[in-house]
């Protein structure tokens, strides 16, 4: 039996089975770890860099072929809308590549007890959001 | 019937394609792009040239044009480790999950030639 299961049952907590997308989110049943935060979101910021590929390769493209396709690139990358997309893109790009390079690390076997997993899970958070309120405060022209 | 071959100390170590090769490649594409963003982000910031003659006069130089180009074909086949997972995890009938694998191998060899197209017309 594991751990998590000992203790629930000490603590007397509601033992839920088959526990679906509800239990984990809205109805708060589980409470997610860091860690588990920190790994959903790698994928779901993986997949939304995946499907903003295209996009992402038309920006790449207007910026690079000419003067005019720059101003042309430019034109679009100022509209507030574009910049909070690229807001999200951002924080997806840097959230993908701070929960990355914490996995390089797990894969070598540095911080993979409990307590170590779910502090470098909480500054992957800390770190991804801190840089992508740099880029937004940038983007946005604060400085 | 015996025990089975390929499980316990019998399982074949060498050559079995047990995914050793996916994950393999999906962390060093990682590192080469990691290594790619702290480059780019130290030429052009370092370049105090923030405008399309900065921008552009990275790109137009060949080893950054090659560098940029085996970045993005690292990502691309890191992009399919990771959504060949996606499809792997969540589409379960087998007609479907195969369809998607497919359209996403197309759609990331397109997006391959396209930075070639791109890369090579600055």
């Amino acid at each position: 039996m594991s751990e998590a299961v000992r203790e629930a049952q000490k603590k007397g907590r509601p033992v839920i089975r088959n526990v679906d997308f509800g239990d984990i989110t809205y109805r708060g049943y589980y409470k997610q770890p860091p860690s588990a935060i920190v790994s959903i979101l790698h994928r779901v910021s993986g997949a939304g860099l995946f499907l903003f590929l295209p996009f992402l390769l038309y920006l790449f493209q207007e910026s690079l072929r000419s003067e005019i396709s720059f101003a042309h690139f430019a034109g679009i990358a100022s509209h507030p809308l574009v910049k909070l997309i690229l807001l999200g893109l951002s924080w997806a790009y840097l959230h993908h590549f701070t929960a990355g390079i914490r996995h390089l690390f797990m894969d070598n076997h540095i911080a993979l007890d409990k307590q170590d997993a779910q502090k470098t899970a909480r500054w992957v958070l800390v770190i991804s959001l801190v840089l992508t309120a740099l880029v937004g405060l940038k983007l946005f022209g604060v400085f | 019937m015996g025990t089975p071959k390929n499980i316990g100390q019998r399982r074949l170590v060498v050559g079995a394609h047990y995914g050793m090769r996916d994950w393999l490649a999906q962390r060093v594409t990682a590192i080469v792009m990691v290594i790619f963003t702290v480059v780019l982000l130290v030429s052009f910031l370092s370049g105090q040239n923030f405008n399309y003659e900065g921008w552009a006069g990275l790109f137009a130089r060949q080893w950054f044009k090659l560098f940029t180009l085996v970045t993005f074909f690292g990502l691309y086949y890191h992009v399919w480790v990771g959504i060949r997972d996606i499809w792997m995890d969540y589409v379960k009938p087998v007609g479907i999950r195969l369809t998607l694998q497919i359209a996403t191998v197309l759609w990331l060899l397109a997006c391959a030639a396209w930075t070639v197209q791109i890369l090579w017309s600055v």
